[in-house]
Formats: C-alpha cells, structure tokens, sequence
C-alpha cells in the first residue's frame, strides 16, 4: 500500500484533541505495536492514553477515532538532596511493550527514573461477599444467616495504570531515550554520557554497556543524544552524539561496548563551515527503520537515512528548512538552535515524518522524493477537512498563500511526532495541543 | 554580498593602506565584531548555564566548543593577541607577551609548558581573506592543511611550499624555541608582504579545530589570584577549561558543593594583572 502525497488524498479527515487537562506541554507520543493506543508524556509527568475506537460497519466512511483511554501520573518532582537539584517530573520518553496478555505495558522515563506502568481493564466486578457489604463494610458476623458465592458483575469500564517496576538510581545525567530490545526481556536506557541495559523483571540492577564520560571533565566535547535497539537483532544498538556521529555496537563483542562496531558519520562540507556547524550537525533522534536495514537520523536542518551497510555518508538526506542556514546566529541567540527534534519512520519505511517551526511538519516520501509540509493549527484546519500544504518562501516575491521566513513563529515548534505502526495516521503533538491526522479512505 | 579583501594588519603601526584593503578592512572588522559578540553571546549563556539549577550538559558541551572555536580563530589571527597586548605592557619580553596570550589558548597536555603556538608567527598579523556573511554562518573556518577555507580562490593560491613552511613553523613552535620561532617569523613574514594570498594558507593551515585536551591555564589563574571569588564563575565560564584542582563547567553535576567553593588554585606568576583586563573581562561579562 503506497502512500500517496498526492495532496487531493492526504490527510483528509482530521481529528484535533485539545488537552483538556491544564494544558501541559507535550514532551513525547508514541503509538503501542498495533497501533491501537496513543500514550503521550507531559511536562507535568502525566501520562494520557487513547484508544481508537472500533471501526462502525454503519459508517463505512469513517475510521476509528482516538479518544481518552487512561490518564495517570507516572513520574513526581522530585528533589536529589545531595546536590541539591530538583528533578524534573517531565516525561522524556514513553516506550511500549509489546502486548502479551490482556494487559498493556509501557516504560516511561522523566530524567532520572524509569517505570514500567500496567494498563489494565476491568469491566466486572464481584458482588455478594459474605463478610462485606456492597459498600465495603464489614458485616456483622452473627447477622450472617446463610451463605452465597460472589457472583461477576458487570460494571463500567475502568482503566487503571499501576506501577509495576521502578528503574531508579542508574543515571547520573539526564535520560534522552530508553528503547525496548527485540527479546523483549531486555531494555536500554541512555544519558548524556552513559548507556545502561535492563532487565525488566530486575530493578535493583543495570549493567552499563557505554561510558563516554572522560576521566577529566574539563575535556567532555561530546555527549550522547539518543540511543536505539535494533528492531530483530538484540545484540545489536545505536547511538548517537553531539557531533553529529552514530555509533553501532555489538553487545557480544564486549561487555563495554565503548569500542563500536560501526561508525558512521558524513564528512563536513568545507565550504559551509561556520561556527555553527557542530551544533547543527549535533543529533537529536536516530531510529532504525521497521526493516532493521535502515537507521535516520535528525539534525537541526536535515533528515538523514543511512544504509547499516555504509558507514560514510547517508544514502539520503532530505532538507527540513534549509532556509534556516542564514538564520543560525539569531536561532543561536534564542536558543532554538538547540531544539531537539525527532523522527519516524511509517510502517512500511516508504516515507518518514519530521517536525518543524511555525507548527509545521514535514513528510517525505522515498520512493517519489516528493515532500510536503502541512500544518497543525486550529485556526487553519476544520474537523474533516482536508489540510493545504504549505510554503515557506525563502526570498524574492511571496505568492499568495505562503509565508515568508521572517513571519514563522518560532515558539510553535513541533519536535514530536509518531507514525502509526500500519496505516497512515499520524500524531502530531504542537506544543500542548496533540493532533491526530487520518489519511482518506476511496 | 561582501566582497573579499584582504585584512588589515593589527599591530603594526608602518604598513600602507591601500583602497582595496580598506575595503577588506572594513569587512574584517566587520567579521571581527560579528565573531566578537557570537563570542561575547556564548560566555553569557555558559555563565546563566550555571546559574541554572541543573544545566543542560548537551548545550553546556556545544556552547563551549562553539567558544573554544571562536578563542582558536582569534588566536589564529592574532586577535586575541592583540587583546591580550593590552594586558602586559610593552615592556615585557615576548616570552610573558606569549604567555600572556595563553590565557585563553589551549595546550596539547594538561603539563606541558605553555604551547607558544603560531602566535610568534602571527605576531606580525598576517593578512589574510575573509569572507563574512551578515549573520555569521556562512564564514569559513578552515581545519586543516588540506581544507580550504573560503570559495576556492585561496586553494587556488596555494602551493605545496607554503604548506611545508606551515609545517616547519609547527615544528618549531611545538618545541618552545622562541628563537627560532621568530626566525621563522621573520623568513615567512617577508614572504607576506610580497605574496598575501599565499599567507593564508599559512593561517589557517597551521591550526586546526581539535578537541584536545584543555589545559590548566596557570597564567589564567594569576590574572584572576587578586581578583574577587566571585569571579570563579566568570573564570569557569571562560576557559572552561581549568586544572584539575577546580571544577569545570560540567562538573557541576559531579559536585556536591555549589561552584562558589572553588578549591585553592595552584597559580605560578607569569604575567601581572591589569584593571584592564578586569575591564575588558566584565565588558564580555556584561556584553556592553
């Protein structure tokens, strides 16, 4: 099933869900493996799931929309007293686990602290004890005349989200990424400087499988930013640093994978070197491709797919907002130079999403090399409508319709973004708004 | 767009400013303040990062390599030289001048003596060709001996012999011997006055933007031994780069005691302090 960027068929139903829940920043979406539930993270450490709802056979048109499933507060502020620090509850990550049972399982981390969360349905209830009334209190024992046997109720749906794990105490620096390995027993959780693997049955214990942190910390010019299992092959991950370099490692190799397998990096460009150009080129997502044959990667301008095979260039780069590159110094002032945005891939790897300023976004496809770069706003964009692609015009004449550089709002950034696992819808998270877009069945 | 000129010289007060130099002086200068307050802009934010309560190590990491870069380009072309000119007065010997220079250079080991670098060569401020763009992203900043630095027009001007003068100006001043630094300085500098664009090859062919390890900047610390505690910090978000007695600007994660509590300083005295300096310090500080 190819996705089409024809822009008559993209996106033409839109479903918009204002966080109805004091309006907290939105800090990571991810779709489970079938794609079924959405989990976002906030700033306020709350985790909001939905559920999309069964397809209706009477209305043969419509598809399934996502609404709340469950809403529970994962991560607390904490404050470390040592070094007198306050931890931030912000949810940096949220990972599924794939479902085993009737339960679902998610892993999520703020900066310091993993926990694996059940999310669980219970619709029935038992009634009829002997001991306690309906209400919970204990009976009397000497009204007790006869005896009965609880029977199962059926009530109202619940939903409750219990913590089952809590990975705390293995992270000095603040974690950017956890990512669940293939086996499905083991998981990775990384820092600035540190790479540590699971056991999720095993919370008192982690072994470090990278260490980056230089015996003098005045030399530190290189930090990790995101790291990533293979998706089929569990000895094998990914990292990602500072310098715009991926590292691959094979956890069979050594029990300290600080010596990688792979290394790949894109030499510079001399002639557009700047003083920029380490911090632009610093990644700020790396996810391997649904197939385990591709990896890309995120810098501030661009998206790049590399082949696991070629560790010296991408095989593709594509441009998110090249027409950013003369900007760098006041984006540098302002600090956005520093946002971390992040990628996907969609579930059959022909196309990868990527977010932008001025609540853009921007799919590529791989096949066609089109790309198209849309919207999320209330203001622009109807329940059902279709969305208009947009322009940004670099220079010269503006046409109708299109927006010039100067005019892009960069406190509307769109860093996270997330691909259903099978079919073309898309969750787009703008700021404190989360936007699920649908591609138009014929 | 600008058009290429060639630099004036710093510090020589004899040379002949031609139409086409002032042009290109006018664009160097240019370049030079747009770099000043990138630089200027940098130290201000590794400052707030440690007034912050938990810094962002990524940033923290980018924005002082984006400093050190900027500190290696201004040595490079004597800029900093000329700054730190102002500290020590002219009387001092060349030696102190060099060392004084140092404040902000970097060695290779954490031990070694002070690295007088290409300073010496650069005493005489080479010209040299720059290209800059308004906001400073498109100025090009060469690596290595093999790189070329601005729009092929230099690479052009290149010859396999200025490249292996750069390597023996590298070899002499990896060795410390002033004396023959400044014969070296002496051979290329007339080769200057006669072949500019070949010199910059020489300038930015000699250095390159490692990440070497920083060293501890004793010169550094006896500019700031009669200076107020409170200027840690300031000494911090400088150099970040210190002995290893003191914390660094990551370290601060690694401490239990805020940065305030700076350990003693081992200090050897090599240069004396200045108001001025303190002055021009507290103007990066306050980004006037």
């Amino acid at each position: 099933l190819r996705f089409e960027l024809e822009t008559s068929k993209l996106n033409n139903c839109l479903i918009f869900l204002p966080f109805g829940y004091a309006a907290d920043i939105i800090s990571t979406v991810e779709f489970n493996y079938s794609g079924e539930l959405l989990a976002t993270g906030d700033k306020g450490g709350r985790v909001v799931i939905f559920q999309r709802e069964q397809e209706s056979k009477n209305r043969l048109l419509s598809r399934g929309e996502y609404n709340v499933y469950s809403t529970f507060q994962s991560h607390e502020p904490e404050f470390d007293y040592l070094k007198s620090l306050e931890i931030e509850e912000k949810i940096n990550k949220i990972r599924w686990l794939p479902q085993q049972n009737a339960a679902h399982f998610l892993l999520s981390a703020n900066d310091k602290t993993i926990k694996l969360w059940k999310i669980s349905e219970r619709d029935k209830r038992a009634e009829g004890y002997n001991l306690k009334d309906e209400d919970g209190r204990l009976r009397d024992p000497f009204r007790i005349t006869t005896l009965r046997v609880p029977v199962l109720m059926p009530m109202d749906l619940m939903v409750e989200a219990s913590p089952r794990r809590i990975f705390a105490n293995a992270h000095t620096y603040h974690i950017n990424s956890i990512s669940v390995n293939s086996d499905y027993e083991t998981y990775l959780s990384a820092d600035d400087l540190r790479i540590n693997l699971w056991h999720l049955e095993i919370t008192d214990r982690s072994f470090n499988i990278v260490d980056i942190k230089p015996a003098n910390m005045e030399e530190l010019t290189e930090v990790i930013t995101a790291a990533e299992c293979h998706p089929h092959q569990c000895n094998v991950f990914v990292y990602s640093s500072s310098k715009g370099t991926i590292r691959l490692c094979d956890m069979r190799a050594a029990a300290l994978c600080d010596r990688h397998s792979k290394f790949f990096e894109e030499p510079e460009d001399p002639s557009s070197r700047s003083f920029f150009s380490e911090i632009i080129s610093s990644i700020s997502d790396v996810k391997f491709s649904h197939s385990g044959r591709y990896m890309m990667t995120r810098d501030y301008l661009s998206v790049k797919v590399w082949d696991l095979n070629m560790e010296n260039r991408p095989v593709e780069t594509y441009q998110v907002h090249e027409y950013l590159r003369s900007k760098l110094c006041s984006l540098y002032e302002n600090d956005c130079i520093f946002d971390k945005f992040e990628c996907c891939w969609n579930g059959s790897d022909s196309a990868i999403m990527t977010g932008s300023y001025n609540n853009f976004f921007r799919m590529f496809d791989r096949n066609t090399r089109r790309d198209i770069t849309l919207e999320a706003s209330r203001e622009n964009s109807k329940p059902r409508a279709m969305l208009k692609p947009r322009k940004v015009c670099t220079g010269g004449k503006r046409k109708k319709d299109e927006i010039s550089v100067d005019s892009l709002d960069f406190n509307k950034k769109i860093l996270h973004t997330a691909w259903h696992p099978k079919e073309n819808v898309i969750a787009v998270a703008a700021t404190n708004n989360l936007y699920i877009f649908q591609d138009k069945v014929n | 767009m600008f058009s290429k000129g060639t630099k004036r010289k710093f510090s020589d007060g004899d040379e002949e400013i031609s139409d086409e130099s002032l042009v290109g002086a006018r664009v160097a200068s240019s370049y030079s303040l747009q770099r000043q307050s990138l630089l200027d802009m940098s130290l201000i934010k590794l400052q707030l990062c440690h007034m912050l309560v938990e810094p962002n190590l990524c940033r923290s990491v980018l924005i002082a390599n984006t400093v050190r870069q900027i500190q290696e380009e201004m040595t490079h072309d004597g800029s900093w030289h000329m700054v730190t000119e102002a500290f020590c007065g002219p009387g001092q010997s060349p030696s102190e001048r060099l060392v004084a220079t140092e404040v902000l250079c970097r060695s290779r080991e954490q031990d070694a003596e002070p690295k007088l670098f290409s300073v010496i060569s650069y005493e005489g401020c080479r010209e040299e060709e720059v290209v800059a763009d308004e906001t400073l992203c498109s100025v090009s900043v060469s690596d290595t001996v093999s790189n070329v630095c601005l729009a092929g027009r230099i690479g052009q001007c290149w010859e396999k012999s200025e490249l292996s003068g750069v390597e023996r100006d590298e070899e002499a001043l990896e060795d410390s011997r002033l004396g023959s630094g400044e014969d070296e300085e002496i051979d290329t500098e007339d080769g200057a006055s006669t072949e500019s664009p070949k010199t910059t090859g020489q300038v930015f062919g000699t250095f390159e933007i490692k990440n070497s390890s920083p060293a501890p900047d004793s010169a550094l610390e006896e500019l700031f031994s009669d200076v107020d505690t409170s200027y840690y910090d300031l000494d911090t978000m400088l150099t970040g780069m210190q002995s290893a007695p003191k914390m660094g600007p990551y370290d601060i994660l690694d401490s239990l005691a805020p940065s305030h509590s700076s350990p003693s300083i081992v200090s050897t005295p090599k240069c004396r302090s200045d108001l001025n300096e303190l002055d021009h310090i507290m103007e990066i500080i306050v980004g006037s």
